[in-house]
């Protein structure tokens, strides 16, 4: 017999018969019920009680910041996605203010020394945010990988204004993410960081250093 | 305090030695009650504002469901995995485990390994497995990282390296890997980040643990801040995931609970900084991930505590470790005290079923009984009862009864239970009884000074001139109404 069919037997031959059944509980500890400037406000505190930076931004003027924030720490360049929208707008905007813009349009194995060494930062898109918490929601794609939010020591993310959601439970419903998940979702909230040593935090032990939030159409 | 990682149970059993000496180490008891004072705060506020209670509730609710359904669960998420294109893998115990990663891993031909944390690999001892047979298994994970250089095991089933200070680490990296001293703990993780980068590069597997595993999506989701358990996942070509069998959920929906219970109680965050949740491996057109995706599912002893109404409340366990850090005896011994790969009052629920009671038998009454734990516990767990059910196991008169508890009976005595049963025959006769507690108060000064390990610390107890039937019966109707004699009398 396979360990497979030996572990489900014992479990499925219980010596004290079936396990009582259990009813899904009813409590909703969890109802949270904010305007949309609170939610934001929330985000906010929450995200900059973590070492996150957070700029209020109108649809036009984000990617003023977006140089603004990278020229403050001396980027030499920047990954952006090249389908989404994002992208587009960045390449679109011809700013004078960016760094030298790169894509992520190759398998990890082509050029993984340049990612991990070369690359000062990244801006991705968001699938929203969590107030409750301060998080954001993070789906990678083909178009922005899973390490482009994770090796390079700063990431900017773009969160749309009217896209906070109040609790990670409301996200899940409303966005219906148990129809179909994606290869990996994440919720990030705040730069990487460890307390590992004496109980004191650093940050920036594996991930990004820092975390910047622009949101936009919070004007 | 430094035990050789290789065997830590074959050291179980030298509880009450290693305690003394942890007791006799300021340093250490420094270390543990400086963090420990400072987890129960954060915890406390991080939970103000919310229903606690019914949170508790809700979290022992999904827990014990998705328990009750748990063979049908682990078929589903099986299924739903292998529709992903993830490989699911079972293991009767900690060796199978650590074969099937090793075949993984030579059919791979892959030589580097980088860890995520995972305390069923600590069960499981993988990093000795594996190089053993020729393959690097490097921790990721800053605490396990030191706690690996240190050649020591966790103290702490969430801050590994929590019985260290800075000076020891840094004294450590210096030693281990030529950092420079430093009292600045962003230049020495700063260092650490360093070299763990390059291994991140070149890893061929990246070997991790898994939180809750969602049976409806197939899905694996890991609790961090670090990021290393997001780089583990990622930057490898193939990631193998260890987890135990009973941390399957039903829902998605189950998660956000359970997630607000979890980091709020382990460590008094709101949320981790990182939430991974892994569906599949690398689909066409994507350009990072791995392309292959592993589960080992590992029993070692919990389909054994399944058997059982009362011990599977074990298993609902999320470990969080907040029964660790309110505890008054682990915040004093320390995780090491105790040798196994969990400490503490989870520890001291679990172990017993993973090494047998012969080999823990000092865990469950490693304990005051002071109830914290249960209180703290987001899953709520009896912990104390199933503290007092294990010392009844280890005293069981009956060593052919059939029970899941390995070892049951190994701590009975013939002179302790002779003694039992004479109690309980005086106490079923009122004549004897009374007779017997009279010449007891009358031979009080016979009571000798020295009682073993029970005055090593204390004084020996003193018996009433009088027994309580003695003072009951002079106690006049009119005295007992106006007068507080007999009672003051009974107190002294
Ligand atoms: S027994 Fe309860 S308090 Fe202890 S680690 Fe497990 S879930 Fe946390």
């Amino acid at each position: 017999m396979s360990a497979r069919e030996q572990i489900l037997q014992r479990l499925r031959e219980r010596r004290d018969g079936p396990v009582p059944e259990v009813p899904a509980s009813l409590t909703t500890s969890m109802v949270r019920d904010w305007s949309a400037a609170e939610k934001l406000d929330r985000f906010q505190q929450l995200m900059e009680s973590v070492h996150g930076e957070v700029h209020r931004t109108s649809a036009t003027d984000w990617i003023d910041t977006l140089a603004d924030v990278l020229e403050k720490r001396g980027a030499r360049n920047l990954l952006i996605p090249r389908l989404h929208d994002i992208g587009a707008q960045i390449l679109a905007s011809d700013h004078p203010g960016l760094p030298e813009l790169l894509h992520y349009d190759a398998p990890i194995e082509d050029w993984r020394p340049t990612l991990f060494n070369d690359v000062d930062a990244a801006v991705t898109s968001t699938r929203g945010a969590i107030a409750e918490t301060g998080t954001l929601i993070v789906w990678p794609t083909a178009d922005e990988p899973r390490l482009m939010s994770l090796v390079p020591p700063v990431h900017i993310a773009i969160l749309e204004a009217d896209q906070i959601f109040s609790t990670f439970q409301e996200a899940i419903a409303l966005q219906n993410w148990a129809s179909r998940m994606p290869t990996n979702a994440l919720l990030v909230s705040g730069p990487s960081k460890t307390a590992d040593i004496e109980q004191t935090l650093a940050y920036g032990v594996h991930g990004p250093k820092e975390l910047i939030v622009i949101v936009v159409g919070a004007d | 305090m430094n035990q050789p990682s290789q065997h830590p149970h074959s050291v179980v059993q030298e509880f009450h030695p290693r305690a003394r000496e942890a007791l006799a180490n300021p340093q250490i008891r420094a270390n543990f009650r400086k963090a420990m004072d400072g987890l129960m705060t954060k915890r406390q506020t991080a939970f103000e504002g919310w229903e606690l209670e019914a949170l508790r509730d809700l979290g022992a609710n999904i827990r014990q469901r998705a328990l009750s359904k748990l063979p049908d669960l682990l078929e589903q998420l099986e299924a739903n995995l292998t529709a992903n294109g993830v490989q699911v893998h079972w293991a009767n115990d900690g060796d199978e485990a650590c074969q099937i990663i090793r075949d993984i891993c030579v059919a791979r031909e892959a030589k580097k390994v980088i860890k995520g944390k995972s305390m069923v690999s600590e069960e499981m001892e993988l990093n000795h497995y594996l190089e053993a047979q020729g393959i690097e298994a490097l921790e990721s994970d800053l605490g396990e990282y030191i706690v690996q250089l240190a050649e020591e095991t966790p103290s702490h089933i969430i801050m590994p390296a929590i019985h260290k200070n800075t000076t020891e680490i840094s004294d450590l990296l210096h030693d281990k890997t030529g950092t420079e001293r430093s009292h600045d703990v962003n230049y020495l993780t700063a260092s650490a980040r360093q070299q763990l980068r390059e291994k991140f590069m070149q890893a061929d597997v990246g070997v991790s643990g898994v939180n809750f595993a969602v049976a409806e999506t197939g899905t694996l989701c890991l609790v961090e801040n670090e990021g290393n358990g997001r780089m583990t996942t990622t930057a490898p070509a193939c990631h193998i995931a260890v987890t135990g069998i009973e941390k399957v959920l039903e829902k998605l929906d189950d998660v956000p609970p359970l997630l607000a219970l979890l980091t709020r109680s382990a460590t008094g965050q709101h949320i981790t900084t990182y939430f991974n949740m892994i569906s599949r491996p690398r689909q066409p057109g994507e350009q990072d991930g791995p392309e292959a995706v592993h589960l080992v599912l590992v029993d070692n002893g919990r389909s054994s505590i399944y058997q059982d109404n009362e011990l599977l409340e074990t298993l609902r366990c999320i470990r969080c470790g907040a029964c660790m850090n309110h505890c008054p005896v682990y915040t004093r011994v320390g995780g090491h005290t105790y040798g196994t790969t969990y400490p503490g009052p989870i520890g001291s629920i679990l172990m017993p079923h993973l090494l047998g009671l012969d080999e823990t038998q000092h865990m469950p009454t490693a304990s005051s009984l002071c109830g914290a734990c249960g209180e703290v516990c987001p899953v709520k767990i009896p912990i104390p009862d199933l503290l007092v059910r294990l010392r009844r196991e280890s005293v069981d008169g009956d060593k052919l009864r059939v029970s899941e508890v390995r070892g049951h009976g190994v701590k009975r005595r013939r002179v302790e239970s002779l003694a039992w049963l004479g109690w309980q025959w005086m106490h079923s006769r009122p004549q004897l009884y009374r007779l017997g507690t009279a010449v007891s108060a009358r031979l009080r000064a016979l009571v000798p000074q020295k009682l073993g390990a029970w005055t090593r610390y204390r004084s020996a107890p003193r018996l009433a001139p009088q027994t309580l039937h003695q003072m009951m019966q002079k106690r006049t109707p009119t005295a007992a109404n106006t007068s507080q004699q007999p009672h003051r009398e009974a107190t002294r």
